[in-house]
């Protein structure tokens, strides 16, 4: 499948290098140019030589959604470092570009729950963290 | 009228000024401490503390009650959601949305998101009005109808020039429904002649506003009166 990632941070440069090397076809979009060091590191390849494609652009500008190949998208993770940012292009890949799989992750429990409501499919580390360490207290009372 | 106001710029400050003057209340959610400090100087305890896209914020600061709700934030990726949560969470009726960079108008439009207000446009529009290009005037947008009035001035040498309105051959989806000459007016007739430098008035469909203003333009070249 044709998976593209939207934000390539420490979460999004690491789930580009996961799905390329399972053999799927990898679209990654930052605005910053050195975005492109997370996906090489340690590797003497470029990411392009390896099969990837990455686009710099704004995550809000639909030309460069669209250079990124969200039209042809089967897959979209929206994993830049702004919630609101994250929530806006994920409904944006859902309802005018009808992408098939959306995950959006969002920081903010109150607002990934929310939303998660609405129909799109969240990821709140944050939520996660907070159940793994109150189970890990837990254990001591138990 | 409650209204609740997010983002304590130079926008947010001064509606929230206007509207407390005309007995509104008003709350101002701002995130940066320091523009919050110089705000509650004046404003007093009608400015919060806060991430205005944060849900409990906007909860503390009573969205639940707003019969407004105004997101004027520089980023429009924050404007667009708090005004979505307003609507869709919190059943708010009233929004207005800013819109920083009109190319994300389209964002608000698919969220539903409206009125969103994109200084940068209404200015674009405005020099359109002001230095109309080929002597085109937009006198009333209907943009739900993708209908327009626009005022041309027939140019020597057009196409136009000395034809019957007949004659012009317009589309479908485009009338004339005045000639302005000589400091009068009249609503031509089939047999009405268009002469050099009148002004016409066009009701059309906007998607043939540039057939129907190259009929009324000089021919390329030559220069324009």
């Amino acid at each position: 499948m044709f998976v593209l990632i939207v934000g390539c941070g420490r979460v999004g440069s690491a789930i580009a290098r996961t799905m390329l090397s399972e053999g799927h076809e990898v679209s990654v979009l930052d605005e910053d140019s050195e975005a492109i060091a997370r996906l090489e590191r340690g590797i003497d390849r470029s990411w392009e030589d390896m099969g990837g494609s990455i686009t710099v652009g704004t995550a809000l500008e639909i030309d460069a959604l669209l250079e990124a190949g969200i039209e042809r998208a089967d897959a979209f993770v929206a994993s830049t470092d702004g919630d609101n940012t994250n929530l806006v292009i994920a409904q944006v890949a859902q309802r005018r570009f009808n992408v098939r799989k959306v995950v959006v992750r969002v920081l903010d429990p109150a607002r990934a729950a929310w939303y998660e409501g609405q129909g799109l499919q969240t990821i709140c580390p944050t939520q996660k963290a907070i159940e793994m360490l109150e189970a890990a207290v837990r254990e001591e009372a138990a | 009228m409650y209204v609740l106001i997010v983002g304590a710029g130079k926008v947010g400050w001064n509606l929230a000024r206007e509207l407390i003057n005309k007995n509104h209340e008003i709350t101002v959610i701002e995130a940066k401490p320091s523009r919050y400090a110089t705000v509650e100087e004046e404003l007093e305890h009608a400015v919060h503390l806060g991430d205005g896209s944060e849900l409990w914020v906007l909860e503390r600061a009573g969205i639940e009650r707003a019969d407004l709700v105004i997101a004027v934030t520089g980023d429009d990726e924050d404007n667009i959601l708090i005004c979505q949560v307003a609507r869709e969470k919190y059943g708010v009726e009233n929004v207005i949305a800013r819109c920083n960079n009109p190319r994300n108008l389209q964002h608000f439009e698919l969220l539903g998101v409206k009125p969103a207000i994109s200084a940068t446009d209404l200015i674009l529009r405005l020099i359109e009005h002001e230095v109309p290009q080929y002597g085109l005037l937009r006198l009333l947008d209907l943009p739900r109808e993708h209908l327009e009035i626009i005022e041309l001035e027939v140019a020597a040498g057009s196409a136009a020039a000395g034809r019957t309105v007949v004659e012009l051959g317009l589309p479908n989806g485009s009338l004339v429904i005045s000639i302005l000459r000589e400091g009068g007016g009249f609503v031509p007739m089939a047999d009405s002649e268009v002469k050099a430098g009148d002004e016409v008035l066009l009701v059309l469909d906007t998607t043939l506003e540039d057939e129907i203003t190259s009929l009324f333009a000089a021919p390329a070249g030559s220069e324009a009166a």
